[in-house]
């Protein structure tokens, strides 16, 4: 293998990475209608490439052939915007996922992550959370009342889920005692008891919830809602832009069951298998990943959706007193000795 | 009913004494320059909640609806006028179009007016035929609605399962009556023609397969939290705005009026069969739901007590013997000059007697009424459709007032309403 220049090696694996991220969102436009289409006594897409695997990529050159509309009296330069701004938080937060531990790469040692930073966890959250600025923006310009509603419900949606989230994942913080998420999942070890998910149920469950709501995945797509709202912030989209939106959607699934499987189950750790080679991390990794993933499908197919006052109750009113009792729990905890 | 009367809700006064019933939210900031100012959203008629081409005019607070107005009339393609230019046995394949998701239903009914115009009697094995199908229609129209307010409310995969078992439904109809829908399969006198056994063994299999899939659908959603929130104390019709209203079926029994025309007034020999009458207590759509579940589980046992008959009466005629209103056999046709005179002029010239008639039976939806008028020619002077839907549809506004948006679904969805026969 030649020697490349350090910076080039980033550039590899940062192409490798974002490339990885993309084709993993657009399998999971096939795995919604495959997953759904088992649990609703069909085949589902089957007819492009084997088991319909080539059908994302024919969506995308259908979306890219379509005409573009812009409703009358939208705001157009915000309009095509909002999709890129929809879109681009979540890619951006994958470049501090650590997916596995060090790797030769062209002569130069290096981590399975785009970048590493000490911060990593907080640098997530505040780029998660430019993501409603497309909805937000997207559902403003259209000139349309459903998708006003729609983005009207998405912002509140994410100011009373953003609270209880960071407060759960700031308790995973406390326990490892460092905001790098590198280091957090390297403090969980191989050791199936000193996961997170072990030691802080509770922030697990927090976490999970506030995932699918954070994501506006069903049952929380108030932002959506098709029966009522039409679609929502999206009613007006059309060709590329509307793919964008759920680019965007599945690139947020896909960040967020990344941090799940980081901040909960040791990233790629294996349990009994401490010194793992990095291929069987980075395998170990992208299960976990894949089981969040089907929860999420799981989910969507399975309950209904709630109802917008009943969303905001249950964030106010049970995951944020439950999240900062888990704070204090786990502060306690750590104080006594017991975590 | 003579309790109808002593209740006074005008239409319009009813909004404002219903007042606000909401749970959520509503606007109570008046320094708020924007305040009193309210969305107006125009649902429908292209809508994937209004189910059909219903138009609902909401006025928006927020997400509280503050006033809405259901506008009929989209789907209407003047069916009574229909049967008035049509003659009375050729209007049966347009019943079928009225609440479309229970055609044998609407056969039956409108069947069931002429022969009380003409005074025929139905032979015992086309009344059993005739009970079995309509049952067999009413879980049918029942799994639409289960179907399609869970999908409404999110609950997307049941919408399928759901339709897998209407879908049965429809092959054995096919099989039963040469149709899946529109069977047209009811005649003034009995039904069409009678069927071979193995049609019976493959209903009576899928009766005895079917009340463990409404588990199923029970395991989905009754004791799921999601959906009880959305459904419990939404909608809340009371007994005495039902009755107001004139609401029947199962949204008045939902609102616990114990009133089902197959106890109260029977027909088809319905005072014959074993089967209960499903009553809620509350009122809201939870209750309708759980009644219709229900009376899909009583239609199961009716059914099944029908194709018993079935069985005892194998053989017998299914077709009244009255040459003014019925076909002869085609077989008599080819040989008898008589019965070439009959069949000329059943099909040219069906006249019923002069008078009028009213019958209704106890649809999916409610009481279905036909009220058809003759002047003794074989042109129909007036035929009325007292279609249960329109009424569902009025009852809109009287429980979507002070609700959230969200809640607009789920009342539509609980009562339960096809275009086709609102519209007419």
């Amino acid at each position: 293998m030649p020697e490349l220049p350090l910076w080039l090696v980033w550039v590899i694996k940062a192409a490798v990475i974002y490339g990885a991220l993309l084709s993993v969102a657009g399998l999971m436009s096939l795995a919604e209608r495959k997953v759904s289409a088992w649990m609703q006594y069909r085949i589902g897409p089957n007819r492009v490439g084997p088991f319909g695997l080539l059908q994302p990529l024919a969506d995308g050159v259908k979306f890219m052939f379509k005409e573009e509309l812009v409703p009358a009296g939208a705001n157009p330069f915000l309009f095509r915007i909002a999709p890129a701004l929809a879109a681009l938080p979540a890619m951006l937060a994958v470049a501090v996922i650590p997916f596995a531990g060090e790797i030769e790469l062209f002569g130069q040692r290096t981590t399975l992550s785009v970048t590493d930073l000490p911060i990593s966890s907080l640098y997530v959250l505040a780029v998660g959370g430019l993501g409603i600025y497309g909805i937000i923006l997207g559902g403003w310009s259209s000139n349309s009342k459903y998708s006003l509603l729609g983005s009207l419900r998405a912002s509140a949606q994410m100011v009373s889920y953003e609270l209880s989230l960071i407060l759960s994942i700031l308790a995973v913080v406390a326990l490892s005692g460092s905001l790098d998420l590198r280091v957090i999942a390297d403090a969980q070890q191989a050791d199936a008891a000193l996961w997170n998910i072990a030691r802080a149920p509770l922030a697990f469950l927090l976490f999970v919830v506030c995932m699918f709501a954070e994501t506006n995945r069903h049952p929380f797509d108030f932002a959506e809602s098709e029966p009522e709202l039409v679609g929502g912030f999206h009613t007006e989209y059309s060709a590329m832009r509307f793919a964008l939106f759920f680019l965007g959607e599945y690139c947020a699934m896909t960040v967020m069951s990344c941090l799940a499987t980081v901040l909960f189950l040791a990233g790629g750790a294996i349990p009994f298998w401490p010194d793992a080679p990095w291929w069987a991390e980075l395998a170990s990794f992208l299960v976990k990943m894949s089981a969040f993933l089907f929860l999420y499908l799981w989910v969507r197919w399975t309950l209904p959706r709630f109802r917008f006052d009943q969303l905001m109750r249950l964030g106010w009113k049970v995951l944020l007193p439950l999240a900062l009792f888990n704070l204090f729990a786990t502060a306690a905890l750590m104080a006594a000795g017991v975590l | 009913m003579s309790s109808v009367q002593t209740f006074d809700y005008a239409p319009g006064a009813l909004p404002a004494a219903q007042g606000s019933t909401s749970e959520g939210p509503t606007s109570e900031l008046p320094d708020d320059p924007l305040h009193g100012e309210l969305l107006r959203l125009s649902m429908g008629p292209q809508h994937p909640a209004t189910h059909g081409v219903l138009r609902v005019v909401v006025e928006l607070d927020g997400e509280t609806i503050q006033s809405c107005e259901p506008m009929v009339g989209f789907l209407h393609r003047g069916k009574e006028k229909s049967c008035e230019s049509l003659g009375w046995a050729k209007f049966f394949p347009h019943t079928d179009r009225l609440d479309y998701v229970q055609p044998l239903m609407n056969n039956v009914g409108y069947a069931l007016a002429l022969e009380t115009l003409a005074g025929i009697a139905v032979p015992e094995r086309g009344q059993v035929v005739r009970v079995l199908l309509m049952e067999v229609s009413r879980i049918a129209a029942h799994l639409i609605y289960l179907g399609t307010t869970a999908i409404d409310l999110g609950a997307v995969s049941m919408f399928f399962a759901t339709f897998k078992e209407r879908e049965n439904i429809y092959s054995i109809l096919d099989a039963y009556t040469g149709h899946r829908m529109n069977n047209t399969y009811v005649r003034i006198g009995g039904v069409y023609c009678d069927v071979d056994e193995n049609v019976e063994r493959a209903l009576s299999e899928w009766l005895g397969r079917f009340p463990a899939c409404i588990d199923e659908y029970e395991k989905f959603l009754t004791g799921n939290r999601i959906w009880y929130d959305r459904n419990r104390g939404v909608g809340v019709i009371t007994r005495e705005q039902a009755l107001a209203w004139s609401l029947s079926g199962p949204n008045l029994r939902g609102s616990g009026m114990d009133w089902d025309l197959r106890k109260r007034s029977p027909y088809s020999g319905y005072e014959s069969y074993e089967f209960e009458i499903p009553v809620g207590t509350v009122g809201d759509a939870y209750d309708r739901y759980l009644v219709r579940i229900e009376e899909m589980r009583q239609s199961v046992k009716i059914a099944q007590q029908a194709l018993a008959r079935l069985a005892a009466t194998r053989g017998a005629e299914v077709l009244a013997e009255d040459r003014r209103y019925v076909l002869p056999p085609k077989a008599k046709v080819h040989s008898s000059m008589e019965e070439l005179i009959f069949q000329f002029k059943v099909v040219t010239d069906l006249c019923l007697p002069r008078g009028e008639a009213y019958h209704a039976i106890e649809s999916s939806k409610g009481e279905l009424g036909f009220y058809v008028a003759s002047d003794g020619t074989s042109k129909p002077l007036r035929c009325h459709i007292r279609a249960p839907g329109l009424q569902n549809v009025q009852a809109i506004p009287l429980v979507a007032q002070g609700r959230l948006f969200s809640d607009m679904v789920a009342i539509i969805g609980s009562l339960d309403f096809v275009m086709g026969e609102v519209d007419r």
